[in-house]
């Protein structure tokens, strides 16, 4: 479904990527982990645009995403929804208005088209009632299940966590992962940067290692979490898992 | 020290000051108003992807904040009649007050481009990125999402700004504009009294000042309260 090819990506003093590829098939969930620094988020940034990579090349359903066909490009993004580890709510709008601008400005829904789509998607989430709060009376974790709404209300193919669960106070983190992993049960297709090592665990069905820019290890997660192959892995797998 | 206080204190005296400080008042208002429009062109310019308006509104910026808004009046009672004058050939019947108003307002509308640049600047980047992945176009982006969070920050500044005019507006004086300033030098002359006269208009001044300034507190935690 998602194809990177030979992706290298410099900021001013570091190569945050060293000639990655990467190959997400449909329904995969799959978990990009690594120490920080390793360029895990600006992969992940890559895929979907934000950051521009120096070199190489990434598709999405085979076809190439390209900038200079702006139009093809656009809706090739428009694919992909993204979570951000800062939630990145709008604070002057309340949670329904939130989830129904983008399809409105976007897509022309109607408003009440897109407020029934909004509401279904933040009763999934768990936060219908709190439609018309402000995002600052909300707590992280309830944030975080709204910025998932919004950008589930685009219907996007593919989901992108940037590290979703970072910001949150440790008893919220929870009720972020079980609304991934409900999606995740439903089939949709994850490319997450965690550190939650139980979520790459149990819900994700891939790993993918990161270290200094370079993909050190690509492996089913079981296989990944019991019997990791590569040094760094191990030696990076024996300082955050504890037993 | 205030020979001529008792004489000066009449309702026809302090009404006259009173009319200075409403024309003061009303050079500064429609100031502001003209340089919020300038401003919100020279921010647009200063965040313009092309070259030219970028230029052009960075060397804006910086000669009307680098040189002093006296030289800058009294540049345009000079050119703007000589321009006209080169022109048409005809002599301009000047009107100070309009000078005076398109002097304040090209100054201020330099100080409000980088009110209204940094108000925007201000917006946390993690909200352009959303609209980015949602999908919204930069022009849907700045008018839905950024704009009403940076008008916020925008407004406090500006009501300072028109506090600033007020008290800037005094320099038209020296053009001739009969504003509170010369209307209390006026005063001074003709009871040879300068002191109490000087001593109302700072009255009148602070009046206007300290109740914009109180509305500004009013209007910032108004704005503040969805923060």
């Amino acid at each position: 479904m998602i194809k990177v090819e030979h992706v290298s990506k410099k900021f001013k003093h570091t190569q945050a990527l060293k000639d990655v590829s990467l190959e997400v098939k449909q329904g995969e969930i799959v978990s990009l982990i690594g120490p920080s620094g390793s360029g895990k988020s600006t992969l992940l940034r890559c895929i979907h645009g934000l950051e521009v990579p120096e070199s190489g090349k990434i598709y999405l359903e085979g076809e190439l995403m390209d900038r200079h066909d702006p139009v093809k490009y656009r809706a090739q993004r428009n694919k992909m929804g993204f979570v951000f580890q800062h939630f990145n709510l709008f604070p002057n709008m309340t949670v329904l208005q939130n989830c129904t601008l983008a399809p409105i400005q976007v897509l022309n829904q109607s408003e009440s088209e897109a407020e029934a789509t909004a509401m279904r998607y933040l009763n999934r989430v768990g936060l219908a009632e709190k439609r018309d709060e402000y995002p600052n009376k909300l707590s992280g974790g309830q944030k975080q299940r709204v910025a998932i709404a919004r950008a589930l209300c685009m219907s996007p193919e593919i989901m992108l966590f940037d590290e979703p669960t970072s910001a949150l106070d440790p008893e919220m983190i929870k009720e972020v992962l079980d609304v991934m992993g409900d999606l995740a049960k439903e089939g949709m297709t994850m490319i997450v940067v965690t550190h939650e090592m139980g979520f790459a665990h149990k819900v994700g069905n891939r790993v993918v290692f990161l270290d200094q820019g370079v993909i050190m290890e690509d492996a089913p997660s079981e296989q990944f979490f019991t019997d990791p192959q590569s040094e760094r892995a191990k030696d990076f797998l024996s300082k955050v898992l504890y037993e | 020290m205030f020979p001529a206080f008792q004489q000066i204190f009449t309702t026809e005296n302090l009404a006259y000051l009173g009319k200075g400080a409403l024309l003061s008042l009303l050079i500064a208002a429609i100031s502001l108003i003209i340089g919020t429009l300038l401003g919100i062109l020279g921010a647009s310019g200063k965040r313009s992807h092309h070259i030219v308006p970028k230029v052009i509104a960075n060397l804006y910026v910086e000669i009307i904040r680098g040189t002093p808004l006296l030289l800058q009046i009294l540049i345009i009672f000079s050119v703007i009649p000589s321009m006209y004058t080169a022109i048409t050939g005809n002599v301009l019947r000047i009107n100070v007050y309009l000078i005076g108003v398109i002097a304040l307002s090209i100054n201020s509308g330099a100080y409000q481009t980088e009110l209204i640049r940094s108000g925007i600047n201000g917006v946390d980047k993690g909200q352009w990125e959303a609209c980015e992945t949602l999908g919204m176009s930069e022009k849907q982006t700045m008018r839905r999402v950024i704009l009403p969070q940076a008008f916020k920050r925008i407004v406090p500044p500006v009501i300072s700004e028109f506090i600033t005019l007020i008290k800037d507006s005094s320099l038209i004086s020296t053009i001739g504009a009969v504003e509170l300033l010369k209307g209390a030098q006026v005063l001074g002359t003709e009871y040879y009294d300068v002191m109490s006269p000087y001593i109302l208009a700072a009255i009148y001044y602070l009046i206007m000042t300290v109740s914009i300034s109180y509305v500004g507190r009013y209007v910032e935690k108004r704005l503040a309260v969805s923060d």
